[in-house]
């Protein structure tokens, strides 16, 4: 665990090949070595929700999944959520004026990302369950269940 | 440096643009800006010139102008182009029509860094969809805060109330200027002139210049004369009320923002410290074999209170730091230290009328009406350590150049310049020898104003010594056990009561670790052992009791503490709020009642109850409590800022668990900047004051914090959210803060409605499970 291991894997459809310690999350394989600091560090131990990134199309925490095992899987991170910025959550995070500090709300977009891919118009509960691994220190809990609501009405 | 571009135009409806009038100062007469400085036209008393926000200062006229800018300044890329004219030190105006406005509050969430620019575009009449928001450089006597002591130091929710006015005059006075060079231009008198977001208009001609047009050839008056501005309960505003959005919010939702943690430089290595387990320990052993045995890393650096590492990646750093073998030395006042011991000694000592406090509210002889008092009425309430939790684990970038004498930083701080001058101090440089880079916050909540940014000096002194930019992380862990807290709290309160049940006397004894020492020893030392940050709350003016005392011990225990958002109101306010309601409910009275006949002489006061009381549904408690539910109410005036709120709440009582289902706050800040975001900052603060009520508690052995990271410090989430019902009620006066003001009144809220469900007092936040068992025992069962 203390010698450099070389990985391909596949990042917002990129082919990129990193070399780090194998235990290395992947998280900070995508923060300083592929400069993709729009995922987060908040506990580093899969509590709060601010690295999740997309693993193979699921929601996942970046801090979690070690770069041993990222041979080959395929990582969508918020930079690679939307071409230009302006996927239907992330409007609606605008137009609720959603983020105040902003630090979680990478995590909080990438969640409610796979929520609203499986379910057209998500009832209240079911929005609370799936967003219940992120923490929002701000508390904007509220804006964020509004976000949802709006970005599945408007599409 | 970070700048911002408004994305989008505001919101239809903010725009208008009916031409406003030229104001004339007062005393005006038509002497060419040139000729008035010199020949003092103005009379006395209007020859007052606006450099720095904090005052009306003469000191720094003949530098206000251009602020120091040397090469290595901070702030230098804000510099005026060759195109643009810099028309003050707040604001630079370039021909294509960019108005380039600074921001002098650090932004950490709350919104200042759209709120305080606005404000002066507001009385500039710029076009908001022209501005650019640029962080204003460490210059205390041109952006400090009047509030803050002329500091800049974003805390205490003082950036709006402290900033309002000047940035109103520094605005107007620019907009004088541009009326001024368009009538010289057009050879008429300024009086006959007007302005339109962006232009000056001469009606009588037709004619219209643009603010960009002018900047070509504008003549700015080195001397600017104050401007008279319209009363606040007249003025028509144009931005201000209107919510225009967050400059912030696009690039906060698609990865865009930077905080310091994000920073990237070349040839930039990484940082992990282990920092002395109690404040004051320092290293005496130290063995790094197995740290160095691990790819990656380039040194380890001993330092005063830890030991560094250096790595070429965050793991590796972090690895390593968690491969050091250290013994600590030291005398530190920590060691052996419990907070449960802790609690005992403090119940002791507020139980100890010989030992008397440092005053921090006096009214009247309290000792002298608590003996005529009929009847007297005493409580204890208590509170743990709490912790920040900010989401942004703290951090900071730096780059020592090779010959040392220059250092660069990258830093989220509440004060610009404690973090510039704490950074200069550990490497002994001057200060205009460190430049800032002032980013973009992941929260701070109090956790950032310290007067030694320790987590930033971290980054400089590693980079000293590597001689390399290094950025330093702390990990969740770290930032909990390196936490600074709120402190562990016992406020013991006495009431003496006339025999018609009136309170007559009122006498408020906090005990908890001493904060502002700590935090802030250049503020504490002129504070004359008047600790503000563990005090504030106890002071009760709006409830007409007229024998007062509250008073403050404050044992230096050698735990760390620091503001934590609402600071001592957070728990002065429970205890207030829980201590009205114990005696209106001993009285047989309704607490609603009680309360808005104590605040018979704050108008403000009694709307934000009984508007809160309504909303939530107060006359049907009856029929809630059949129910289960229960409803507990509590008001703060929190600096100006008026608020009331109602808590409705259930309880398991097998498990101790406290539901709060809806929460309904109403509050009167006087003029809202931007309501919208009054109304997430009060959203926000509610939720702060869930988990603090709750929740969050931080523990302590043997000096060394107990908890390490988000599962074993419960903060809220999704699924502990009431309902919230938010009235905002804008009154014309002077704007007073917003960020915080909403979190001291849950809490009580909670308690007392949990009161009135079961007839269990909670005296101690937060109010755990097992802390309700024990409330509950040998009650009756009332739902």
């Amino acid at each position: 665990m203390s010698q450099k291991i070389t990985v391909a894997l596949t990042v917002n459809g990129q082919s990129r090949t990193v070399s780090a310690l194998p235990d290395t999350p992947l998280l900070w394989v995508l923060r300083e070595d592929l400069k993709l600091t729009g995922t987060r560090f908040g506990c580093g131990v899969g509590q709060c929700g601010a690295c999740t990134v997309h693993i193979d199309g699921e929601a996942n925490y970046a801090c979690l999944n070690p770069i041993s095992a990222m041979q080959g899987r395929s990582v969508t991170t918020i930079e690679g959520l939307s071409p230009a910025g302006d996927h239907p959550l992330q409007r609606a995070w605008v137009a609720e004026q959603v983020p105040q500090c902003g630090y979680c709300q990478s995590g909080q977009i990438m969640r409610a990302a796979t929520l609203l891919r499986d379910r057209r118009r998500p009832t209240r509960e079911e929005i609370v369950n799936h967003m219940q691994p992120n923490i929002c220190r701000c508390g904007t809990y509220a804006r964020i269940v509004r976000a949802i609501e709006r970005a599945a009405k408007e599409g | 440096m970070s700048t911002f571009a408004p994305d989008a135009a505001p919101v239809a409806g903010a725009r208008d643009t009916t031409p406003r009038p030229a104001l004339l100062p007062e005393g005006w007469s038509p002497v060419p800006a040139s000729l008035r400085a010199a020949r003092g036209v103005a009379r006395d008393g209007r020859r007052r010139f606006m450099t720095g926000a904090a005052g009306l200062s003469l000191a720094v006229v003949a530098a206000g102008w251009a602020a120091p800018q040397g090469a290595l300044a901070s702030g230098e890329g804000v510099a005026p182009r060759p195109s643009s004219m810099r028309m003050n030190a707040w604001v630079t105006l370039a021909t294509d029509g960019t108005v380039t406005i600074m921001a002098p509050a650090t932004e950490m969430g709350q919104g200042s860094l759209t709120s305080l620019p606005l404000i002066l575009a507001e009385e500039m009449d710029a076009d908001w969809s022209k501005v650019r928001i640029v962080q204003a450089p460490p210059i205390d006597a041109l952006y400090g805060n009047p509030r803050m002591g002329g500091v800049m130091y974003t805390a205490g929710s003082l950036s709006v109330t402290g900033y309002f006015t000047p940035l109103r005059q520094f605005g107007a006075q620019v907009r004088w200027a541009l009326i001024e060079s368009a009538a010289a231009r057009w050879g008429v008198p300024p009086a006959e002139l007007s302005t339109q977001p962006g232009f000056v208009l001469h009606a009588a001609t037709g004619r219209r210049l643009s603010y960009g047009e002018i900047a070509g050839f504008a003549r700015v008056p080195g001397q600017a004369m104050v401007v008279p501005l319209e009363p606040l309960d007249r003025v028509r505003f144009r931005l201000i009320g209107r919510d225009v959005g967050r400059i912030d919010v696009p690039a906060k939702t698609d990865g865009r923002a930077r905080y310091s943690i994000d920073v990237q430089l070349p040839g930039m290595v990484y940082g992990a410290i282990l920092r002395e387990p109690v404040e004051g320990a320092s290293p005496a052993r130290v063995d790094d074999t197995a740290a160095r045995a691990i790819e990656g890393v380039i040194d380890v650096v001993r330092l005063r209170y830890g030991v560094g590492v250096v790595a070429d990646s965050p793991w590796a750093a972090f690895k390593a730091r968690d491969a050091l073998r250290v013994e600590w030395g030291g005398k530190a006042t920590g060691w052996g230290y419990s907070s449960a011991q802790g609690l005992a000694r403090f119940e002791q000592i507020a139980r100890d009328a010989s030992r008397s406090g440092v005053a921090w509210e006096r009214e009247g002889n309290v000792a002298v009406a608590m003996k005529r008092a009929t009847s007297t009425f005493e409580r204890e309430y208590r509170a743990d350590y709490a912790y920040h939790a900010q989401m942004e684990p703290l951090n900071s970038v730096a780059s020592v150049s090779a010959a040392g004498d220059l250092c660069e930083i990258w830093c989220g701080t509440q004060s610009q310049t404690f973090a510039v001058a704490a950074v200069a101090d550990a490497l002994g440089l001057p200060v205009s020898r460190v430049k800032l880079n002032d980013m973009l916050m992941g929260g701070g909540f109090g956790r950032r104003g310290n007067r030694d940014t320790e987590f930033i000096v971290d980054s400089a002194l590693l980079s000293r010594a590597v001689r390399r930019p290094v950025k330093v992380t702390w990990t969740r862990e770290d930032d909990v056990r390196n936490g600074r807290f709120r402190p562990l709290y016992v406020n013991r309160l006495q009431a003496g009561l006339d025999a018609s049940g009136r309170i007559t006397a009122w006498h408020h004894r906090v005990v908890c670790d001493r904060v502002l020492p700590f935090a802030d020893p250049v503020r504490a030392r002129a504070s004359k052992g008047r600790d503000n940050i563990a005090m504030r709350g106890t002071e009760i003016p709006s409830y007409g009791i007229p024998d007062r005392l509250a008073e403050g011990l404050h044992p230096d225990t050698g735990i760390r503490t620091a503001p934590l958002r609402a600071i001592g109101v957070g728990q002065n306010c429970f205890a207030n709020e829980c201590f009205i309601d114990e005696i209106a409910v001993a009285r047989g009275l309704d607490p609603l009642d009680y309360r808005v006949g104590l605040l018979a002489k704050e108008p403000r006061a009694q709307r934000v109850v009984r508007e809160a009381a309504q909303r939530a549904g107060w006359s049907r408690r009856g029929a809630l409590a059949k129910q289960g539910r229960g409803l507990g109410l509590a008001y703060i005036d929190y600096t100006g800022t008026h608020l009331a709120a109602v808590a409705e709440v259930s309880i398991d009582r097998a498990s101790g668990e406290i539901t709060v289902h809806r929460f309904t706050c109403a509050i009167d800040c006087g003029v809202a900047v931007q309501p919208d975001n009054v109304v997430a900052q009060t959203e926000g603060s509610i939720v702060y004051g869930l988990g603090l009520a709750l929740t969050e508690r931080i523990t302590i052995a043997d000096g060394r914090v107990e908890q390490a990271n988000f599962y074993d410090y419960r903060v809220p989430r999704m699924k502990d959210m009431p309902d919230l019902d938010i009235l905002l009620i804008p009154t014309p006066h002077h704007p007073t803060g917003a960020g915080q003001m909403a979190t001291p009144l849950v809490a009580p809220a909670i308690a007392n409605a949990v009161a009135a469900l079961t007839g269990a007092r909670l005296r101690q936040q937060p109010m755990l499970p097992e802390r309700v068992r024990v409330a509950l025992v040998g009650l009756p069962s009332v739902a």
